[in-house]
């Protein structure tokens, strides 16, 4: 009971607050979306009527800046163990230099949770499987860590975990002999929440990444994407990813 | 008609010596397993880059092998080639015990393998890997079977049926194991319709020389008499298969000269990709083709010592090619951005470095020696081996001109 | 032959009894595990989400079931919630004991019964509160942009306003 009533302590501070600075920051322009949508009932399976997306504007992209690779890192608990060549990453900086031109930009490079994925295609198990809301995961309960999926992805976002983890986050079970990757966030998707990354790179006011459901025609990400030329990597592979890319 | 009679080989002491030896390279490779299993794959060499490294190309060349090794067995059964029979049960054999080897390191080197289980009861049938399981799993009893057949004189009449069956499952097998790499869209070196039969042709030549190499030791040392006969057909056959593998390689890279898009690619394996490079040219054409084919037609073909060193140097040159193929095809970086030189914290657009780590090689040298000891305690407890394979027990032109081989 | 039987049953009897002497010489059940308590109770009734005795016969059912509705259709319900185990379970001092000790509510268990789990080689063995930086904790401080989301009855649904008629009941 002593925990309820604090939670509307909290509550109460947070909504007053909260009332005030949406009041200030809904006259700013370029507001990005933080709450997606409505949420889904705990109890309720998830539908293909949501496709979730993101958006990432490379022009907007920082070279130096290492925000949503940071953010991911804290919340997924990816601490490393000093070698960069088995250490996890689920989402990196890559930086991009035209080989005529000499043009160079930066941008994050993350799961593109295709509608066809490839990986999905070549596990033996069915251990990385296609969420009907379109994230792509593995399950890690009957994933065998073969790594097929890690030859079969395009964009080499898997990761194998090369050693024994500790302390994982709740909120992201990952060990030993498993094979993992960016996951949306789906812990947070569920919850109504955005991914780490792009919380954290519209926190820092770089704006330069947009989540959102692309089966909703009102959503910011539908809206961004319909309004601006945007395309995928490796679109000629046809897997038609949920990671879009503006600037490249 | 003359009979071929199949006996064990003699057990003692030298017996009981080669299989402990052979043992002792079993047992490191299990404690090798233990310890990358308990350690995590970080001991090893592999990486999130190179992600599948040395066990997996010992594995492949075994698995290969394995379905190669029963084509002696095919010859004879399904293309009535009478003077290859007394050698069916002893290509039926390797055929499992190499499978055998294969998929235990396999299985060994998997992140969970303590989830066995699991692989075989989850299946996703979209996956080439999950149509293997069956594949392999069934070969060795659809081989197993095969040999009952043959070594059972009442079920004699179903050699051949069962031969037929054999030789299909074995090239469905090998298109499905070339297939594992020639279904990855993502890599240039590989997403190639290419690498199925090239990989039909490369497990005729692997275990075929496996095949010669086992057949010349344990005929020399169980002192079975071993004619020239049977050995110059299987000599000038492994000559024709090096050439057809040869003929595969330089399609593979010919086609991919052509194509604009593979340039990277094949300037990286054919010339600059240093050790790639070298293993491709030195081991795999020069001592692993050119070499062997100039031994085994030229006038060293009649000397039984050349012949086996032929042998040595085409599975040498076999693994050099599985090599190549897998770890060189994962060294070449994957091609997010073709008109953009790539750099990230995740080693995108760069070569990939791998070195083959101690721990990785033992487990790999353990599977090959789970097939040898396998194969060797088959052939000393039941009659794999015929007693004599000399010029006038094989060859048809000598007398009645028909051989017939039975239990 | 009755001289063998009759010596093969007394070898059997002595062995059997020499073996048991151990259990028969502890007077007390610490062969027996001891599960640790929980922080909470349910309600007066009943300790768990279920019954004690269905739990002991059928936790794992549950936690299996759960398992593929949360990974595969994205159910989030609590009560068979492996990380809800944990929470309740658990306690949130720094000295807790962790998977594998004799104390942990699992691993009492499951060492006593020699059954292997691999739950805690991926999953956290502690409650969520110690987990730093938890993204869903309440009082966490969100951005929120102004959305337009439809209701059922297509009119738009302002969150501002839900914000501020919240507000307003407090």
């Amino acid at each position: 009971m002593s925990k309820d009533s604090n939670f509307d302590r909290y509550r109460r501070r947070f909504l007053g607050g909260a009332a005030t600075t949406i009041a200030g920051m809904s006259l700013a322009p370029g507001i990005l979306l933080q709450s997606i949508g409505h949420a889904k009932p705990a109890d309720e399976a998830v539908s293909s009527d949501v496709r979730w997306g993101m958006l990432i504007d490379s022009n907007k992209c920082a070279s130096g800046c290492n925000d949503c690779v940071q953010a991911c890192n804290d919340e997924h608990g990816l601490t490393g163990f000093g070698r960069p060549k088995t250490d996890s990453q689920w989402i990196r900086k890559a930086t991009l230099k035209d080989k005529q031109t000499g043009y160079t930009q930066t941008l994050p490079l993350l799961c593109q949770h295709c509608e066809k994925p490839p990986c999905v295609d070549v596990c033996p198990t069915g251990a990385s499987f296609q969420r009907k809301d379109g994230i792509v995961l593995v399950d890690k309960h009957i994933c065998i860590g073969c790594r097929y999926c890690m030859m079969a992805c395009p964009y080499k976002a898997r990761s194998f975990v090369h050693e024994d983890l500790h302390d994982q986050k709740p909120w992201s079970p990952r060990g030993k002999g498993t094979v993992e990757s960016c996951t949306f966030c789906v812990h947070r998707v569920d919850n109504d929440r955005t991914p780490a990354c792009v919380e954290a790179c519209t926190a820092e006011n770089h704006n330069a990444m947009v989540f959102g459901d692309m089966n909703d025609p009102d959503s910011e990400l539908s809206r961004q994407l319909g309004k601006y030329h945007s395309r995928q990597i490796r679109a000629d592979l046809e897997l038609n990813t949920g990671v879009r890319y503006r600037g490249i | 008609m003359k009979q071929v009679d199949f006996r064990e080989i003699e057990g003692g002491r030298p017996f009981y010596l080669l299989l402990g030896c052979i043992g002792l390279f079993v047992l490191a490779g299990l404690g090798s397993a233990y310890y990358m299993e308990h350690n995590g794959h970080w001991v090893t060499g592999m990486s999130n880059q190179i992600v599948w490294g040395t066990p997996h190309v010992f594995a492949v060349f075994l698995i290969v092998a394995a379905s190669g090794a029963l084509n002696t067995a095919s010859i004879s059964s399904v293309f009535g080639k009478i003077p290859y029979k007394p050698l069916a049960r002893l290509s039926g054999l390797l055929a499992i015990t190499l499978l055998v080897g294969g998929l235990s390191i396999l299985v060994l080197d998997l992140g969970r393998p303590d989830r066995l289980i699991i692989a075989m009861t989850y299946y996703n049938f979209k996956s080439i890997f999950a149509w293997n399981i069956f594949l392999y799993v069934g070969f060795m009893a659809v081989v197993a079977i095969y040999l009952w057949m043959m070594m059972e004189r009442k079920m004699n009449r179903f050699t051949r049926p069962a031969g037929f069956v054999a030789f299909i499952w074995r090239l469905v097998l090998t298109t499905g194991t070339g297939s594992i790499f020639g279904f990855l869209v993502a890599r240039q070196p590989y997403d190639t319709a290419l690498l199925a039969p090239m990989f039909i042709i490369m497990s005729f030549a692997f275990g075929l020389a496996i095949l010669i190499l086992v057949l010349m030791a344990s005929y020399k040392w169980s002192n079975r008499p071993l004619g020239d006969a049977i050995l110059f057909r299987l000599k000038n056959l492994l000559g024709v298969f090096i050439g057809a593998v040869l003929y595969f390689v330089i399609v593979y890279h010919l086609t991919n000269l052509y194509i604009t898009e593979q340039h990277g690619v094949e300037r990286f394996i054919l010339l600059d990709g240093g050790i790639y490079t070298q293993l491709f040219w030195g081991m795999q054409i020069l001592l692993g083709s050119l070499v062997p084919l100039a031994l085994l037609y030229g006038p060293t073909g009649k000397s039984r010592g050349w012949i086996g060193i032929a042998s040595m140097l085409v599975i040498v040159g076999g693994l050099a090619q599985v090599y190549v193929i897998i770890i060189g095809g994962q060294a070449y970086p994957l091609e997010l951005f073709p008109d953009k030189y790539v750099t990230s914290t995740f080693f995108d657009g760069m070569i990939n470095s791998y070195a083959p780590s101690l721990p990785e090689v033992i487990l790999g040298l353990g599977g090959v020696a789970i097939a040898l000891a396998a194969t060797l305690v088959g052939v000393r407890v039941l009659r794999f081996l015929p007693i004599s394979l000399a010029d006038d027990q094989v060859d048809p032109h000598s007398s009645s001109g028909e051989v017939k081989a039975t239990a | 032959m009755q001289t063998t039987m009759i010596r093969y049953w007394c070898t059997a009897l002595s062995l059997g009894l020499l073996l048991g002497l151990p259990a028969a010489l502890r007077a007390d059940d610490s062969l027996l595990p001891v599960i640790p308590r929980a922080q909470g109770r349910v309600s007066e009734a009943q300790g768990c989400v279920r019954p004690t005795e269905e739990m002991r016969k059928n936790h794992m059912k549950y936690i299996l079931h759960q398992r593929n509705q949360t990974m595969h259709k994205g159910i989030r319900t609590r009560q068979y919630s492996l990380k809800e185990c944990i929470n309740c379970h658990v306690s949130d001092a720094a000295d807790a004991p962790r998977y594998g000790d004799k104390n942990f509510i699992c691993s009492s268990c499951h060492t006593y019964a020699a059954v292997d789990i691999d739950c805690f080689q991926c999953h956290s063995d502690r409650p969520e509160k110690t987990a730093t930086d938890n993204p869903l904790a309440p009082g966490v401080m969100r951005l929120q942009g102004k959305s337009v989301i439809h209701d059922d009855a297509g009119q738009p649904d302002d969150r501002q306003t839900l914000a501020a008629e919240g507000a307003a009941h407090e």
